[in-house]
């Protein structure tokens, strides 16, 4: 497995989210803890909506739209909502955020 | 008329007062002695007035105007040397008062431990205002530690407060469990648990020998020779009935007042009533039988028939977060049988005791909402072996009805007591809805229901709800979010109170259940930490809404709008250029808004920082079309054009904007001014509207126009353009203060009452202190947000993290 490194993990906020471009479509990259990240696709399955715009509590985020929250360990839509998002493998090494890179060469194949 | 003479203003007496005036307004000429210096209080609800949940304002039964509509003369901060029943004089320390009837109710004393050191500075009992407000001074200090005597229901509800307050609080407890003469060893441990899960350390077994210090309290010694500082220590251990006046006098005592069921003492003329009575052996401690006792005593008073009788009470203690309910009898006894039921997990328990076929004792701990319906089936007796099996699931199990606190209480019948302290049946709170009393407020009024110990609330709104089905709307008093237990308002007092000056101090203190919030309460309490600590709290981006974070409005297809600032509605051809420009080369739609000024939609996120930068070019600054604080203020040309125009309305409303922007609001907020009473500027719905006549400004507040329409009430007249100013930054600033997230002015208003901001507005001091602290706040937070994220170092995190789409393309 090939980890790209995306950035420092200094550069996204606390409970905030980053923005990653992708051949696949954009993912951000969530940090819910002081070196606990998650990445996940950016878009909402609801409307679309920009979820590293979203408020980012425990492990979840809330959709800025409509409020939509997502599990983001699962990528399962909580309460009442019905829909999932695409989860992928990040983690955080000497400060740096890794992305797996195995979402590129699918991007590139 | 006759006389009647009062010694102590409590809470049996206060109802006796309150009986008799509404009975026989004509009927005494009261005069009424009160060692405090000040009259009827809730006693009950000091404890929540200890912790900040409440101020004593209000829990003030009779303010002087009731006691001058009744021509009650009041002798507050008097003591009484003695009763003379030759003469039928009472004397005071500043002279005697003849009577033709005398009532005692000079309630009890604190019991205060015999032990070395308990007369040092700093030890306090727990019964009155002023123990209070000692308790509340003395948790001032930082880093303060309290201990308490005494692990019964005043004790605990002293440590809750205190504790609440920042103090560090240990509790020493005589016995093995807690409030062991109302709870069971099982629910002992359950709130000795909660208890300390809030900080608080509980020591049972503790037999306290001396309390230390020199000058002051420094410490407690206990018998096994631990040793604990302390800077407050808090005697809670027990009352004694306060008999001595009628010991003096020579009426009959035993262990406190004798008296009959008509509440008379062994003289005809002399009435007791309260904690200093004992009738048929009992003494009493807890306000229900009290206030059976006022009804009584004003009965007699009144030459009418009526008698006292004993009742089972039940006891609630009244601190946030610990629900525990206990009534009649549990101690284990031959034929006695117990039905429990245990959930460790939630903290539940629940014991019923059965005699027989009969209910005689319930202790419930973590789920306590049908011990009402309990405490019924154990004063009426109910023969309960037909629902045996599913009695401990409570009223909602039997007899088939549906799982619904509704179908529950519409079951109950119209004898079943829903009031406990006032004695209240639910066939009196009906006969009160069906008599027009359609709010609790009313029923409160007119009932007394709930309004004592306020328990009961949940259940009498429950009656409202059923009997007038949906005509009425349950009050919002709903917690903020799934994260707490607490209501907005409870979350800002405790703020306030409690000195929260940061988030996780939110959390941790006021025990939130998740480990940082949700997007709903995560603003909200932002807002209520940078409005109430503007310069200790720093605002968080990450508890923000996406349009507050990214100072521009996202649209449905995740690009922005941007609005700059036209101050008063006022620009010119230079401001006119720069924006063409600016929506030319980013691509963006132009809009006229309905707040006079022009928004440019469907502009980039990676652009904002280039385009607030071009617009800062031609000296435009952010318009905050996307906070919740001021928006715009709309004017119109005013007396500089308009031939109606009586004063400079678009001037005014320039030094408005100027004063106002940049400040964060519970919600939006919109000003208007219009030159004339002809309102061209709509003022009269905005949240602040100027309407100049003639002879000066008339300031409304509270209008909206959106979701709901309602015109602005005026909240003052004014001669000049200076005052208007000052009253309408004090009113945002009160709203900023004291707003629940999310309420614009008018629903704030409408839970406050106008009546209320007007009379604090209107104190001249309290107008400029509110001026001064919004002063404060525009210190910090009145900069262009605009200016701070067009630098490149800030810009930067507009942009992505990283682009892969090119490395992935090699």
């Amino acid at each position: 497995m090939s980890w790209i490194d995306i950035g420092a993990l200094d550069d996204v906020p606390l409970r905030g989210a980053r923005l990653v471009k992708t051949r696949l479509g954009c993912v951000a990259v969530f940090r819910t803890g002081e070196a606990e990240v998650f990445a996940a696709s950016n878009a909402c399955p609801h409307k679309g909506g920009p979820l590293s715009e979203g408020i980012v509590h425990g492990r979840k985020v809330t959709c800025p739209l409509h409020n939509w929250v997502f599990d983001l360990e699962t990528g399962e839509a909580q309460g009442a909502d019905d829909g999932r998002i695409d989860t992928y493998k990040v983690r955080v090494e000497d400060g740096r955020v890794l992305l797996d890179g195995a979402l590129l060469m699918k991007g590139a194949a | 008329m006759k006389k009647l003479v009062v010694i102590g203003a409590g809470m049996a007496s206060g109802r006796v007062l309150e009986h008799l005036f509404e009975s026989a307004p004509d009927a005494y000429e009261v005069t009424l002695f009160n060692a405090e210096n000040r009259g009827n209080y809730n006693r009950i609800m000091l404890s929540p007035v200890l912790s900040g949940e409440k101020s004593y304002e209000e829990i003030v039964t009779h303010d002087e105007a009731w006691y001058a509509a009744n021509k009650v003369t009041c002798r507050f901060g008097e003591h009484v040397v003695g009763i003379d029943r030759a003469r039928k004089v009472v004397i005071g320390q500043n002279g005697e008062v003849p009577f033709d009837k005398l009532l005692i109710a000079t309630g009890s004393a604190p019991f205060i431990i015999p032990v070395q050191g308990k007369d040092l500075p700093g030890v306090v009992s727990y019964r009155d205002l002023d123990d209070t407000e000692a308790m509340i001074e003395a948790a001032g200090t930082r880093d303060a530690k309290a201990v308490v005597i005494g692990g019964g229901l005043l004790g605990l509800e002293a440590a809750a407060g205190l504790r609440l307050r920042g103090m560090d609080v240990t509790v020493l407890h005589l016995m093995g469990h807690l409030m062991e003469r109302q709870l069971d060893e099982a629910a002992g441990y359950l709130l000795k648990r909660d208890l300390e899960k809030r900080g608080i350390r509980v020591i049972t077994r503790a037999s306290t020998a001396a309390i230390l210090g020199e000058e002051r309290v420094e410490g407690v010694l206990l018998e096994d020779s631990t040793g604990l500082k302390a800077d407050l220590v808090v005697m809670a251990v027990g009352i004694r009935p306060e008999a001595r006046l009628a010991t003096d006098a020579g009426l009959e005592t035993g262990r406190a007042i004798v008296v009959d069921a008509q509440m008379v003492t062994s003289d005809p003329d002399i009435l007791a009533v309260g904690e200093c009575v004992e009738f048929d052996g009992n003494l009493f401690g807890l306000v229900a039988p009290l206030y059976d006792q006022a009804k009584v005593a004003a009965a007699t008073l009144l030459g009418e028939p009526s008698a006292f009788v004993m009742r089972e009470t039940a006891t609630k203690l009244k601190v946030t977060g610990c629900d525990l309910f206990s009534a009649g009898d549990f101690a284990e006894k031959d034929g006695r049988e117990d039905i429990v039921y245990r959930d460790p997990g939630r903290g539940i328990y629940k014991r019923l005791v059965l005699e027989g076929e009969k209910l005689v004792g319930a202790v419930m701990y973590g789920d306590t909402a049908d011990g009402g319906w309990f405490h019924g089936l154990i004063k009426d007796q109910t023969d309960i072996s037909e629902m045996r099996e599913t009695l401990i699931f409570g009223p909602a199990y039997q007899g088939g009805a549906a799982l619904d606190p509704m179908a529950a209480v519409a079951a109950l019948p119209a004898d079943a007591e829903i009031c406990g302290c006032n004695g209240v049946c639910k066939g009196r709170i009906v006969e009160a809805i069906e008599g027009g009393a359609h709010s609790l407020d009313d029923v409160r009024a007119v009932t007394k229901a709930s309004g004592s110990c306020g328990t009961c609330t949940g259940l009498v709104e429950q009656v409202l709800a059923v009997t007038l089905g949906d005509a009425f709307e349950l009050p919002t008093a709903k917690p903020v979010c799934g994260c707490t237990d607490l209501t907005h308002e409870d979350v800002r007092r405790l703020i306030k109170a409690q000195e929260l000056k940061s988030q996780p101090a939110v959390w941790q203190e006021l025990g939130w259940k998740t480990p940082n919030g949700c997007h709903v309460c995560r603003p909200a309490v932002n807002f209520y930490l940078l409005a109430d600590w503007p310069l200790e709290y720093q605002d968080d981006p990450q508890s923000r809404f996406v349009n507050e974070r990214n100072h521009a409005n996202i649209q449905k297809d995740g690009t922005y709008s941007v609005m700059p600032r036209m101050w008063g509605g006022m620009t010119n051809p230079e401001e006119l250029i720069a924006i063409a420009e600016a929506a030319k080369k980013y691509g963006a739609t132009v809009k006229v808004t309905g707040g006079q000024r022009i928004d440019l939609l469907g502009v980039k996120k990676e652009d904002l920082p280039a385009i607030w930068a071009d617009l800062n070019g031609a000296g435009m600054v952010s318009g905050h079309a996307y906070s919740k604080g001021l928006r715009t203020v709309k004017t119109c040309v005013g007396s500089d054009w308009c031939r109606f125009g009586t004063q400079d309305s678009t001037g005014l409303g320039i030094k408005l904007e100027k004063r106002l922007w940049g400040s964060w609001t519970p919600h939006k907020v919109k000003l208007a001014v219009s030159g004339c009473p002809r309102n061209c500027a709509e003022a009269t719905c905005k949240d602040v509207g100027v309407v100049c006549v003639d002879s000066g400004y008339q300031v409304g507040v509270g209008g909206a126009a959106g979701m709901d329409v309602k015109e602005t009430e005026r909240l003052v007249d004014v001669a000049t353009e200076e005052e208007a100013i000052e009253w309408t930054v004090a009113f945002v600033q009160l709203y900023r203060e004291n707003a629940k997230y999310l309420d614009r002015p008018y629903k704030w208003i409408a839970k406050v009452g106008l009546d209320w901001v007007k009379e604090v507005l209107s104190d001249p001091a309290e107008r400029a202190a509110l001026v001064g602290r919004f002063d404060i706040s525009q210190s910090v937070y009145q900069k262009d947000p605009w200016a701070e994220r067009a630098r490149p170092e800030a810009a930067r995190r507009f942009l992505p993290l990283a682009d892969l789409t090119l490395e992935a393309a090699e």
